[in-house]
């Protein structure tokens, strides 16, 4: 089994490089099972952060210095900030309860599976992990930093994916403008065309209308007049 | 860390061959394009213009695929690898570009009916059905993993919102939202396939893996083989392959029809053509490891897909069960692993796409305002109503049954023969099974479509799901609201609600022909029944003055659906049903053309 | 020089269990979406560790990509689940069935 060559590898490690691997790799995971277990989502998401934070450490550890800055950067400073964002803007920091769960025959199979997976891949890599062409694309010089490389690396190797970053941007952005959108205008009956009120428009304003709890109905006469049928989003 | 003098790196930059990307930069250009034109018109470009560039640019796509296809499969030319081997142009990529851009074409046509029922105009639909269809062709052309999981992303996250675009529908919030997170999971499963695979080769470029694999025999290829399994399982999700298919009915039912249109023929080809790309071309020599799970796969697929559809009363599960199962033929094709299953394979996705975009857009007219009559019962009589659309969907189900003389019977017969050349009679036999069994919800539609009492049971108009509170009414606009109410015939077993009211007894609105408002005379518009859609998801439905109604009278979560549209309106999604017909029988009976293109469709490597 | 490569790639296993089992167990929409994290982040380890060990730069490009792709997933996914909740103000997967399954 591995742990033979294991321990030999181990044994020559220089002991600040392991300290630092040793407590980073347990902040990611008890990060990461915090994420799975704690009942608030809000609780998750400071755990994902610890996760996300030992990974960064993880990835100065391995002299990916431009990925660690960035992992902090996105991550950290952007993901989970968004997450909290939501959450707190939604007020969806409801807990979840354990006990009456539904689903508890999918809980258990998902822990089996879970088990499954990490033992499969645990087992198939039993000796050798790394059994790829050594430097096939570019090596990593280490001249002054990693950017150097990873930027010539993207710039050149990488020229179309990140080309394609491009698009996938602009979707993303399309699409959260599409779901984002409040759903001012409601089709009216007998009109071909509906033409899109922009959402800054006098008449979404939520004053006019009935004072109903979220979903608002709007009536429509029989001659199918125009008039706006507006939703509030409330808070 | 020495901070000398950074030295001045001489960046050689690939040189990008223009033509080899064109149709990924009409299909992005013309989306940014449409966008902006969009936002400088504020709004005011009457929104079919929408459809129309849409429709012009997919055609600009087929052209330029056509032109590259042409480039490559000519006497002095041959397929080549551009961008540093990012992206590989060869007649299979060339063929997938074309099915995306032509069923682009065709959802762009269709989809303009469908939005000006429900009241969405805009351009965004169209630009992410063009960014979409941009991922997919990236996909199909990938020659790199790390191109064909940005192309995959694209495409996908794309299908997450047009899965969510219907906004007033609750169902397609969370259509969208079950797409999303398995989409994500999948997503994320296939990446770390990419990194085990790229950690045990060395490369994620598809060439250099080959390579490397063929030169190299692993004495540990654990990590690689797991990083193959990872792979599969995110391709199978996308795909919809049976253990990982649970999301595909949910997806179906509650997303827009044209947005389901447009997924299942774009998602499932990107995904067929990564799949074929990386397990195919570039991990030929583990054929022996994924050959059999391949099989297996493929089995679970075509028995579960075509049984489990038997069962269902809402067309569109019943349809996405169909494309399990049609995944399951497709895959055949890849377990024969022979050219001649290849060419199958594909051969049945370009055939396919047009059969499911036909199918969605009859279920989608069918379907009418609300986006809501999808159950059977909706089809009952269906051929009296709506004749030529009967037709065209009878002929939609007739070949996906894969009855001779349609492209969907050629699909079977060249995979199952590529299936028989590698000796894999049994993996044919149960396909028969499967098409068998297939048959027969196939045909059960049709005949229902065409029943000779189709004229005694008037379907109500009143579908309606369930609400969040998970209690669907239905009332029926009669007198005898309470009889109605009561008498409500439940036939569907999947909590859904499904009025039948029979004509004349229960049933007080005179000529209620209800069901089909947008083929149909208008012939209710008069009868002053009044829509009100909410936009939340409890509907209600209010009828005033109906002719045999007293007073008013309230019915909780109706959609009546107002027969005001004239007869033949949706114009575009005529034509692009009938393109979907004429391709279906005349490549049905004329097959030799298309499969021979399938058979030039050959890979790179 | 180093802790050996293969407590990395082991670690990145554990954590990619983790977020798997994670999705498979939790039913709040948030808390999964979570768990994908965790999984494109056992990917990334997975990735600049082999990138170190082969001495090649592709490994980390990678995972620059992976970040954009991860930055746009949860883009879109806050977007659905924002417009979800406009309807349905409930983040617990369970509570939404209107579909079957």
């Amino acid at each position: 089994m591995m742990s033979v060559n294991f321990l030999a590898a181990v044994a020559h490690v220089a002991v600040p490089d392991a300290v630092t691997f040793a407590v980073a790799a347990v902040v990611v995971v008890l990060g990461a099972i915090g994420v799975v277990a704690t009942k608030s989502p809000i609780h998750g998401a400071l755990c994902l952060v610890g996760t996300l934070i030992g990974v960064a450490v993880l990835f100065l550890e391995e002299q990916a210095d431009f990925l660690a800055a960035v992992q902090v950067i996105v991550y950290a400073g952007a993901i989970v900030v968004l997450f909290l964002f939501v959450m707190m803007l939604m007020g969806v920091d409801r807990e979840e309860s354990f006990k009456d769960d539904p689903m508890k025959v999918q809980r258990v199979v998902g822990i089996i599976v879970g088990a499954c997976v990490l033992a499969g891949v645990l087992i198939l890599a039993n000796v050798q992990w790394v059994t790829g062409a050594h430097s096939a694309n570019a090596p990593l010089t280490g001249r002054v930093s990693n950017v150097n490389d990873l930027a010539n690396s993207v710039f050149t190797v990488y020229l179309l994916p990140f080309e394609a970053t491009a698009a996938l941007l602009i979707t993303a952005v399309v699409g959260a403008v599409l779901l984002a959108r409040r759903r001012s205008v409601v089709p009216l009956v007998g009109m071909t065309e509906s033409p899109e009120v922009p959402p800054g428009s006098p008449e979404v304003s939520p004053t006019e209308l009935p004072g109903d709890d979220g979903g608002s109905v709007a009536e429509v006469a029989p001659g199918g007049e125009d008039k706006d049928q507006n939703e509030v989003v409330s808070q | 860390m020495n901070l000398g003098v950074v030295p001045t790196l001489a960046l050689v930059v690939p040189k990008i061959n223009y033509w080899a990307i064109l149709p990924d930069l009409i299909l992005i250009g013309g989306a940014l394009a449409v966008l902006a034109l969009s936002s400088l018109t504020g709004r005011r470009f009457p929104a079919i213009w929408y459809s129309v560039s849409t429709a012009f640019l997919a055609l600009a796509t087929l052209g330029s695929a056509l032109y590259l296809w042409f480039d490559i499969t000519g006497k002095h030319h041959h397929a080549f690898v551009a961008i540093d081997a990012g992206i590989a142009v060869d007649g299979f990529s060339q063929l997938i570009t074309m099915l995306v851009a032509a069923t682009l074409f065709l959802v762009a046509l269709s989809a303009p009916g469908y939005l000006r029922r429900e009241g969405a105009g805009g351009p965004e639909f169209y630009v992410l059905s063009m960014l979409s269809a941009s991922g997919a062709v990236l996909m199909g052309s990938a020659n790199d993993l790390i191109v064909m999981f940005l192309g995959l992303e694209v495409l996908s996250i794309a299908l997450y919102v047009m899965a969510g675009s219907n906004l007033k529908a609750i169902a397609s919030g969370e259509a969208a939202l079950k797409y999303f997170i398995l989409g994500a999971f999948s997503s994320a499963i296939f990446l770390y396939g990419i990194a085990l695979t790229y950690g045990s080769t060395g490369s994620t470029n598809l060439a250099s893996i080959a390579n490397y694999l063929a030169k190299n025999l692993l004495e540990h290829n654990g990590v690689l083989l797991a990083g193959a399994a990872l792979m599969l399982l995110g391709f199978g999700f996308k795909v919809a392959l049976v253990p990982f298919h649970a999301w595909s009915p949910d997806v179906y039912q509650g997303s827009p029809t044209p947005s389901v249109a447009f997924m299942s023929s774009v998602a499932k080809a990107a995904g067929f053509a990564g799949l074929i790309r990386v397990f195919y071309s570039a991990l030929p020599t583990l054929r022996l490891d994924w050959q059999p799970v391949l099989w297996v796969l493929s089995v679970a697929t075509l028995l579960v897909g075509s049984v489990l559809a038997v069962v269902q009363t809402d067309v569109k599960r019943m349809l996405a069960y169909s494309s399990i199962s049609h995944a399951g033929f497709i895959l055949i094709g890849l377990v024969a692993a022979n050219p001649s299953g290849i060419a199958g394979s594909l051969y049945y996705l370009f055939t396919y796409s047009f059969l499911a975009v036909g199918s969605f857009t009859v279920v989608a007219l069918v379907a009418g305002k609300g986006d809501s009559n999808h159950s059977l019962a909706s089809y009952r009589g269906l051929s009296k109503r709506h004749p030529y659309l009967a037709a065209a969907m009878a002929l939609m189900l007739i070949a996906q049954a894969g009855i001779p003389f349609t492209t969907g019977f050629l699909g079977k017969f060249y995979v199952l023969a590529a299936a028989t050349d590698a000796h894999s009679y049994a993996l044919a036999l149960i396909a028969i099974l499967s098409s068998v069994i297939a048959a027969f919800f196939y045909l059960r539609l049709g005949v229902l479509m065409y029943a000779p009492d189709g004229g005694e049971l008037a379907v109500a108009p009143a579908v309606a799901s369930g609400s969040a509170s998970g209690s669907a009414q239905a009332g029926s606009a009669s007198s005898a609201a309470a009889t109605a109410l009561a008498g409500t015939e439940l036939l569907d077993a999947e909590d859904e609600l499904l009025p039948v009211t029979r004509k004349g007894s229960w049933f007080a609105v005179p000529d209620d022909r209800g069901g089909d408002p947008i083929l149909d005379d208008p012939a209710m518009a008069g009868s002053g029944v009044a829509l009100v859609v909410s936009g939340d998801e409890a509907i209600s439905g209010e009828v005033v003055n109906g002719p045999g109604a007293v007073g008013e009278l309230r019915a909780p979560e109706i959609i009546d659906v107002p027969s005001s549209e004239k007869a033949g309106r949706d114009i575009g999604a005529a034509i692009s049903i009938a393109i979907c017909c004429t391709v279906t029988v005349f490549f049905g009976v004329f097959p030799s053309m298309l499969i021979d293109f399938a058979k030039q469709a050959k890979l790179l490597f | 020089m180093t802790v050996h490569a293969s407590w990395y790639l082991i670690l990145g296993a554990v954590l990619f269990s983790i977020g798997a089992v994670g999705i498979l167990v939790r039913r709040n929409v948030l808390v999964m979406f979570m768990c994908v994290e965790l999984m494109l982040n056992a990917a990334n380890l997975t990735f600049v560790t082999f990138s170190r060990e082969l001495n090649d730069v592709a490994g980390q490009a990678s995972v620059f990509f992976v970040l954009v792709v991860a930055a746009a997933e949860v883009v879109v996914g806050m977007g659905i689940i924002v417009s979800i909740f406009r309807n349905m103000r409930s983040s617990i997967a369970d509570d939404i069935h209107v579909l079957k399954g």
